[in-house]
């Protein structure tokens, strides 16, 4: 009898992680079949046609890369900083735990509220307008958790040997931490970063209001122009428009483009990680 | 010890983030209150008729914030099985080798972008739901509930096997020495001993679920009704802010009452972190 | 007449409120091997440290008394703590590369003091690692990680680094209690050599390498120190019953 139990618990527990696998591969496989057969060449490169009906999604990949940019160039000066304070610098304990509650706070935000304080605060009131500059900001208050807590992580693991030899050589504390602890806990925070922009890539929410249009013709050439992204381009196909008989095509198309994108930056962050763990020697 | 100017702003950097989460609330309320001028907070929470756009409008949320509950409630019922599952099959079960490639699955399901699990619920699941069950429209609570579940079971699975797995060694080995099984160590000794940890797991759970966006916005059909039934549509609060957010005018009521729901939102997403907060500290 | 270097008077260290160093007076000598030995938790890795103030590190820490280095007050009159880890430098118990090249390693502590110029940067590194002995194992290598040295090795490259930056006091602390018995020896003999030029402090509960060591030793226990004399002398006829006991195996 308690034999029967554990191997039907035991049983449950490999069900959920076949759930798992296979849902995953469900979603891959079903949008790579589908979204390859439109895949060429011509798709990747070409400016959409006629309506949204042909031709291919060449301004979303470039609005969702300057995206991806923007945010970067925002979030990760910001994000390491603020990991530098916390946990080379701060002292008082209360302080350390409010500003990781801050943090965790900020993560539990829905992507659709960032939307709502974008457009509030960077199209309206700082007047920048529905523009990349707008959607990176938005996008990069919204990945500020992800890369303080990896950056974080990264940083606690450098050996306190390291520093006190640094130290002990008569350097400064901020000669300590460029020189020995930012390059100690790179791949930590590459892996990190990484990961925040896999975020940015695929979210659709915030740059609804912000940043993007449904189409354009020409590239953008200033920060101040809107753009298309590949997340809102899919969305837009699917419920805009009237041709679905032409716009569902291109849609898969996108979605295997975004999903492609989106997986190889989370996998390349694995391998990172993986990596860092196995050439760590001390 | 001198400190350099950068070392001096640093404090500045690590409370953006506080600076981020006032500005956010800060915003909602200056942007969404005005509609509580023309519509009292009691009936905006409590009315059942969403009619933002008819004359005279009707503002009130009570269908939207069941919509948001029930689709939530759904993926619960996916997410925190399979997730626990996940959680406690990698870290009681798995040998290291399993973990390796089990792990990333997990990460990659995380990865995927909302918009394109709500494409996959558009092209795939509501047709597939739509004909075993015979109904007129497959786009419904319980697609939403059954995407919006594996979306959420990531979040789940990871916080949930960081508690689990730091359970110490030693009560799993008195547990065995005293004569139980597998199965009864996990279910009567490592899991009430992670107790904690696995309840904010199913808050951040809950947070993920609720905040969701794009996903609802594609398959839960958009009906502002309150329905017991999950095999009609509904329509959550994010849905609704994302949905009409392009169409209301500028300071119009329509645009104050969207904020009001995001505040709500964001009041309900914050009080889940702190609650999380509170049972990880345990 | 021997010159000190180093003096200290009435220190008292605390951490936090529990006391660690309990009213040293010491007098190290210049150019000499000088060992401080004691029982683990005596407070002699404190006392190493208290001398490049590397203990300032640890939050809580609370000293008195003071500690003269070339009769300049290193906690009052030596403004500037970089400048006098720069004339005192360290080697640690772990074995503490920085995930750097061999040559970066050493060339760490010149730039820190603001050289600039390449060949005198190349130089001083060549120079410094010729002098641990370490040239002959590396000279084809200098850009491949410190790393992939062994743990003996890694360690001499430690002490190159230390000795780079021209500093007057060398402090081991426990420099080989990581290292297998040959690369020991070759650090104990290092350690003969270098104190042509350097004034050294080395930390040890190992009584044979003090007795091989050092010129001077001193024996602590538990933040007091007891004895301070000749190491011939305090080996053959230590003063105090304690030292005694302890050199004969009877604790520690």
């Amino acid at each position: 009898m308690r034999k029967q139990k554990e191997l039907i618990g035991l049983l449950a527990l490999r069900i959920s992680i076949l759930f798992v696998v296979i849902s995953f591969l469900a979603i891959l496989i079903f949008i790579s079949i589908k979204g390859f057969k439109v895949l060429n060449i011509g798709f990747l490169l070409e400016v959409p046609k006629d309506g949204m009906t042909k031709g291919g999604i060449f301004p979303a990949i470039i609005g969702t890369l300057y995206l991806s940019i923007g945010t970067i160039i925002f979030a990760l000066p910001l994000g390491v900083l603020s990991a530098i304070y916390l946990i080379e610098y701060a002292k008082h304990k209360g302080l350390i735990k409010t500003i990781r509650i801050g943090v965790d706070a900020l993560a539990g935000v829905p992507s659709v509220v960032f939307g709502l304080f974008g457009l509030a605060v960077f199209v309206k009131l700082f007047n920048f307008g529905v523009s990349i500059l707008s959607g990176a900001l938005t996008l990069g208050i919204m990945i500020l958790p992800v890369i303080i807590k990896a950056s974080e992580e990264a940083i606690l693991a450098v050996p306190q040997e390291f520093k006190e030899a640094s130290f002990a050589v008569g350097a400064t504390k901020w000669q300590t931490i460029t020189k020995i602890v930012l390059p100690t806990a790179l791949p930590g925070i590459i892996t990190g970063t990484i990961l925040g922009i896999g975020r940015a890539a695929g979210e659709t929410a915030p740059i609804l209001f912000t940043a993007v249009t449904f189409y354009q013709r020409l590239l953008p050439h200033s920060i101040f122009d809107e753009v298309m992204a590949l997340p809102y381009h899919i969305y837009a196909l699917m419920t805009e428009g009237t041709a679905s008989e032409y716009q569902v095509p291109i849609a898969y198309g996108t979605a295997v483009v975004l999903l492609g994108l989106v997986m190889s930056i989370n996998f390349i962050a694995i391998l990172i990680r993986i990596r860092g763990r196995r050439a760590k020697k001390w | 010890m001198k400190k350099n100017f950068i070392e001096r702003l640093l404090p500045i950097f690590a409370l953006l983030t506080w600076v981020f989460l006032f500005g956010i609330m800060l915003i909602l309320f200056i942007e969404g209150t005005p509609i509580f001028k023309s519509v009292p907070l009691f009936r905006f929470i409590f009315g059942r008729h969403w009619y933002p756009v008819h004359e005279p409008p009707e503002f009130g949320i009570l269908p939207l914030i069941c919509g948001s509950l029930m689709v939530t409630a759904g993926a619960l019922i996916i997410a925190i099985p399979f997730g626990l599952g996940c959680a406690i099959y990698l870290s009681e079960i798995a040998n290291r080798a399993v973990r390796e490639i089990i792990k990333p699955f997990i990460e990659m399901l995380a990865g995927v972008p909302s918009v394109v699990y709500g494409f996959f619920g558009m092209v795939l699941l509501a047709p597939f739901i739509q004909r075993i069950f015979h109904l007129s429209i497959g786009l419904t609570a319980f697609t939403a509930s059954v995407i919006l579940g594996v979306m959420a079971l990531p979040t789940v699975a990871s916080i949930a096997e960081d508690a689990i797995s730091s359970v110490p060694k030693a009560l799993r080995e008195a547990s065995f020495a005293l004569g139980a099984n597998q199965w009864e160590t996990i279910t009567r000794v490592v899991v009430p001993a992670a107790k904690s940890g696995i309840f904010a797991s199913v808050i951040l759970g809950i947070g993920r679920a609720i905040g969701e966006t794009m996903t609802v916005l594609m398959v839960a059909g958009c009906c502002a009704v309150i329905t017991p039934n999950f095999f009609k549509p509904v329509r959550p609060m994010t849905a609704t802010i994302a949905a009409e957010m392009g169409e209301a005018p500028m300071g119009s009521m329509h645009y104050h009452a969207l904020f009001a729901i995001g505040l709500v939102l964001f009041l309900i997403t914050i009080g889940l972190s702190l609650i999380a907060e509170h049972f990880k500290e345990r | 007449m021997v010159n000190h270097k180093i003096i200290t008077k009435n220190l008292d260290l605390w951490y936090g409120d529990s006391p660690c160093l309990k009213n040293i007076n010491i007098s190290i000598p210049e150019n000499a091997v000088t060992a401080i030995m004691g029982p683990s938790g005596c407070g002699k890795s404190t006392l190493l440290r208290v001398f490049n103030r590397l203990n300032d590190l640890i939050d809580g820490t609370r000293i008195t008394g003071k500690v003269l280095l070339d009769e300049q007050d290193i906690y009052k009159d030596i403004k500037d703590i970089f400048h006098l880890r720069k004339k005192v430098g360290m080697v640690f118990q772990k074995v503490n590369p920085f995930p750097k090249t061999i040559f970066e390693n050493v060339a760490y502590g010149l730039k820190i003091h603001g050289w600039k110029d390449k060949t005198k940067i190349e130089k001083k590194v060549h120079d410094s690692i010729i002098d641990v002995g370490l040239w002959d194992e590396v000279k084809d290598c200098l850009h491949k990680n410190a790393f992939s040295l062994s743990g003996g090795q890694q360690q001499r490259l430690c002490i190159a680094r230390a000795i780079a930056i021209e500093p007057e006091v060398v402090l081991f602390d426990e420099p080989c209690s990581a290292l297998d018995p040959i690369s020991t020896a070759k650090i104990e003999q290092l350690i003969e050599e270098l104190k042509q030029k350097y004034t050294i402090i080395i930390v040890t509960h190992n009584l044979q390498q003090a007795a091989r060591v050092s010129d001077y030793t001193a024996f602590m226990l538990l933040g007091d120190l007891i004895e301070f004399s000749e190491t011939n002398q305090m080996f053959t006829t230590p003063k105090d019953k304690r030292t005694e006991n302890y050199l004969t195996g009877k604790f520690g």
